[in-house]
């Protein structure tokens, strides 16, 4: 007879980096894929890059990054941890993934190359989270690890604390497995829409999901009713301004709105809210995505005249175009008057800088809220405008580990058969503010350990 | 019928006309504005899947804007580069950009957003129909369109014409019998003409058709340098833009393998080891005054014999990597016009050996027929068939060589 599985439930980074690692150590491996074959990978689909330490400079990156930098920037953009130890390990396990992940096939984008910013602090996939699902899902099934597509696991029994049965689908198709142990990877709850409906209220239908439709939080939910310890902030999210004409689900990264500081931004009813010049690096993605949704229907307008669509980016959906302001607000269903206003005072405030070349140094004087940055007059026709809204990206909630990544009760215990990689846990190492590649590297790290945790299952 | 000046018209009426909106703007919505969030099928016809008949470069433009976004996949190959660098995708851009993709599929297995993903991201395919939307634009004659449009159906007519027109020869012309060998069935002068004729139509065809797509391409402020002409050619040799990220082409399916890169080098190598038979075979006879045949241990023999095994081996792989492969990156029309050439190639190269095999039997005249008219097709074939890629992706290479070297490209690389 087949030894019981160790069953791994979801198909992501985390998923796969646990299956694999446990696989190494000899254990029977089952994982449990939500999703269809071809939007296997969860939100890892739509990621680029991994944080790592590294205390010499490698191809993948021209300076260095020790373990203690990757730790204060932690603790200065996200705050202090609800498990300090979990956050350290983290860090001085990244810097042994990138050789790991080669290891199991994965392709990185070496800066040499030429094609990738010399960033220190994150190293690039080749081709994506896409291709490193598939080389991991390849290097999986070489080893042996049974792979299960359309499986939803949508119950866990439990008996002395020990999950005793996974259940799968549901209906006609519903099926079961008696596990030798369990690593839940099933991601956040960013997809459901009644927890975002208990959240935000009637703003949870101005909200766009960025990743995969399948992130319902479902597996996170039956460890919290049998008793898990809750961490993290369950009344926020990441969000990130996206346009508004993203479809609900699976957008990924290409429908963000990018350029504010080179426009002006207004809501509904043609006002400005907040400085668009004020924030230039590339946080301000997440300050506007939690902005707009407080914004009336959750909408903003990025306003830009043709000077400023010249100097924008590229972007998923052409901007709404008008000769003019009037003709404009008309589109939008903003207050002509209103709008016209708004710009017109705006124009009168612009103050030019004394070397007027420096679009930088651009700037409102005596206006409310002012612009600090780039506060070129909008006065070129055409007019252009890209509707914008909150996009989530991930939740921070999730269920608590110790540093084996065993999942902890209530009252300190841990279960006794049940780990968690990913985002499941991530809110154990941050659940406030990010920094680029950290959830991916929290995914891959974690997971492995997971999976190294299981190694004669 | 594919026409392309219709097809010049309505990509200017598209351009006007299209709405650019991949999702539908509904109305009436829950907090009465304009934007709401829809679930479930975006409006056509962004999305929809156009038939090579419908293909216009709109289609590419979408797609490749989606990749200048995102640039994932800009460590597979020169194209994302090359793309960020033209932001406006110009029909210009997209037909050099499509010829700066070798097809080796990376792209598509990678790409988040890939069918069945509304986005509906299949940049191989979507180049493969801009390529050949462009070669219809640069066919000359422009009246033959069509016959590269149905690359099999001018290829059996042109293969099958020329043998039997050098049957109907062999047939009509008493043999020769004070000429030796092959001269003695087809004699010199008219093997010549059967050669000479569709080679230089063919090379006027060409001369034409890549001199218009150069003038459409080029770039107006880099130039040719040696340099870039030298590396432009140590791309072509190592296929470089075939190697993926490294890890080789997706030949058949989601797996890496080098065999497609392996195969494409090697039948290169072959129908260069027998273009190097003809070339001394012509030296021994006007040069040194040594006619044909030559014996089987002599220069133009073990060349052409060892080429036109390379190329019988080589064609055979390639047309069974096309036999198994996924069709989700290509088209029918393009697998199809691969196939062809692919066949006519092979029928060369199996009559040319059998030939030499054969060269003292009955058989012979026959074969002779074959080969030569294999030939000569082939000659003719040049411009109408996926042969003509040859000149289109040196002159792409040399582009994004001039680039590299006079641009100093930062990539914009999105990431979270
Ligand atoms: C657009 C976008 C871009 C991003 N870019 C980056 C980046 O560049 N760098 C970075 O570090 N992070 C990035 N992230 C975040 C990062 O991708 C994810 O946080 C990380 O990949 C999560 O990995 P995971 O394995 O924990 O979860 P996921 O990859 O989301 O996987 C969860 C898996 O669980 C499955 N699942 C869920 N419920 C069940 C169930 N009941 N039964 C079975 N299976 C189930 C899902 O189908 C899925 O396969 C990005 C996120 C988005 C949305
Ligand atoms: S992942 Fe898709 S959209 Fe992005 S560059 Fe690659 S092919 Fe283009
Ligand atoms: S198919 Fe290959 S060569 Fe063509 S664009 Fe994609 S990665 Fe580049």
């Amino acid at each position: 007879m087949n030894p019981a599985p160790l069953v791994i439930i979801g198909g992501g980074a985390a998923a796969l980096c646990a299956a694999i690692a446990a696989r190494q150590r000899g254990a029977t491996v089952l994982l449990l894929e939500q999703a269809p074959r071809w939007q296997r990978g969860g939100n890892t689909r739509h990621s680029r890059n991994l944080r790592i330490a590294h205390d010499t400079i490698t191809p993948l990156s021209l300076g260095t990054y020790s373990a203690a930098e990757f730790r204060a920037d932690l603790d200065r953009a996200t705050g202090t941890a609800s498990n300090p130890a979990l956050r350290q390990l983290l860090v001085d396990e990244s810097a042994t993934l990138t050789e790991w992940l080669a290891g199991a096939g994965v392709q990185l984008q070496p800066v040499t190359e030429g094609r990738v910013p010399p960033s220190r602090r994150t190293a690039f996939l080749r081709g994506g989270g896409t291709a490193m699902i598939n080389a991991l899902y390849a290097r999986a099934a070489a080893l042996g690890v049974m792979i299960r597509y359309d499986s939803a696991v949508t119950g866990l029994q439990f008996e002395d604390g020990r999950v005793i049965r996974v259940e799968v689908g549901r209906g006609a198709g519903a099926w079961s497995v008696t596990p030798q142990g369990v690593i839940v990877c099933s991601g956040g709850a960013q997809a459901n829409r009644n927890w975002w409906r208990e959240r935000w209220g009637a703003a949870a239908a101005g909200v766009v999901n960025r990743g995969i439709p399948h992130a319902d939080g479902a597996v996170l939910n039956l460890l919290l009713q049998q008793g898990a310890q809750a961490v993290g902030d369950p009344t926020q999210a990441y969000l990130v301004a996206v346009d508004a004409r993203s479809p609900a689900d699976d957008g990924g990264i290409v429908t963000r709105i990018r350029c504010m500081p080179r426009g002006l931004v207004v809501d509904a009813h043609g006002q400005r809210r907040y400085d668009e010049g004020g924030d230039t690096a590339s946080t301000r993605y997440a300050r506007w995505g939690q902005r707009l949704l407080q914004f009336p229907g959750q909408v903003g307008y990025l306003l830009l005249d043709a000077q400023g669509l010249r100097e924008a980016p590229p972007a998923l959906v052409p901007p709404l175009r008008a000769p003019d302001l009037a003709v404009l607000a008309q589109q939008l269903k903003i207050p002509v008057p209103a709008l016209r206003e708004t710009v017109a005072a705006y124009n009168a405030a612009v103050q030019p800088p004394a070397d007027a070349a420096q679009a930088l140094d651009w700037h409102t004087v005596g206006l409310e809220p002012p612009k600090s940055r780039y506060a070129l007059p909008l006065r070129e026709r055409p007019f252009a405008a890209y509707p914008m809204r909150p996009g989530i990206t991930f939740t921070y909630h999730g269920v608590g580990v110790d540093t084996q990544l065993r999942v902890l009760r209530r009252d300190g215990s841990s279960f006794e058969n049940v780990w968690a990689a990913g985002m499941v846990m991530a809110p154990n190492i941050f659940s406030s503010g990010y920094v680029s590649g950290l959830a991916l590297t929290i995914s891959c790290v974690s997971g492995r350990l997971a999976g190294e945790q299981n190694s004669h299952l | 019928m594919f026409n392309v000046t219709n097809h010049i018209k309505s990509e200017t009426a598209v351009e006007k006309n299209n709405p650019q909106t991949p999702f539908s703007v509904a109305k009436g919505t829950p907090q009465n504005n304009p934007f709401s969030i829809e679930k479930g099928t975006p409006q056509k016809p962004y999305f929809e899947k156009k038939e090579l008949g419908e293909f216009n470069p709109f289609e590419a433009r979408r797609v490749l804007n989606v990749c200048n976004i995102c640039g994932y996949c800009n460590g597979f190959c020169d194209v994302f580069d090359a793309a960020q660098r033209r932001p406006a995708l110009t029909t210009a851009d997209l037909a050099h950009l499509a010829y700066l993709c070798h097809g080796c599929r990376n792209c598509l297995y990678a790409c988040q957003y890939a069918p069945p993903h509304q986005f509906n991201i299949n940049v191989p395919r979507t180049l493969t129909q801009m390529r050949q939307y462009s070669d219809a634009l640069h066919v000359w004659p422009s009246a033959l369109a069509g016959a590269l449009r149905h690359s099999a159906r001018t290829a059996l007519l042109l293969t099958g014409g020329a043998i039997a027109l050098l049957l109907g020869l062999i047939w009509l012309l008493a043999p020769n019998t004070n000429a030796s060998g092959f001269y003695r069935v087809v004699s010199l002068p008219v093997m010549i003409v059967l050669a000479v004729i569709p080679l230089s139509w063919s090379l006027l065809a060409l001369t034409r058709s890549w001199r218009s797509y150069w003038q459409l391409t080029r770039p107006q402020t880099a130039v040719v340098t040696w340099r870039s002409l030298r590396l432009a050619l140590q791309d072509v040799v190592l296929l470089r833009n075939l190697r993926g990220g490294g890890h080789g082409c997706n030949d058949v399916d989601e797996r890496f393998s080098h065999l497609r890169r392996r195969l494409h080098q090697g039948l290169l190598i072959g129908v260069g080891l027998c273009f190097a038979a003809t070339l001394t075979a012509l030296f021994y006879h006007h040069a040194l005054g040594w006619s044909a045949p030559y014996p089987v241990v002599s220069i133009p023999v073990l060349l052409g014999t060892s080429g036109g095994i390379g190329i019988v081996l080589t064609t055979s792989g390639l047309l069974m990597l096309k036999w198994r492969g996924d069709l989700t990156p290509t088209t029918r029309s393009a697998q199809t016009a691969d196939r062809t050439v692919l066949l006519v190639l092979m029928t060369v190269a199996v009559s040319g050996l059998a030939l030499l095999i054969e060269r003292e039997t009955a058989a012979m005249a026959i074969l002779l027929a074959l080969h030569l008219g294999g030939v000569s097709a082939l000659f003719a074939l040049l411009p109408y068939s996926k042969l003509v890629h040859v000149g289109y992706r040196m002159m792409a290479l040399v582009i994004e060589q001039m680039e590299r070297q006079s641009a100093h490209h930062q990539s914009v690389l999105i990431s979270e």
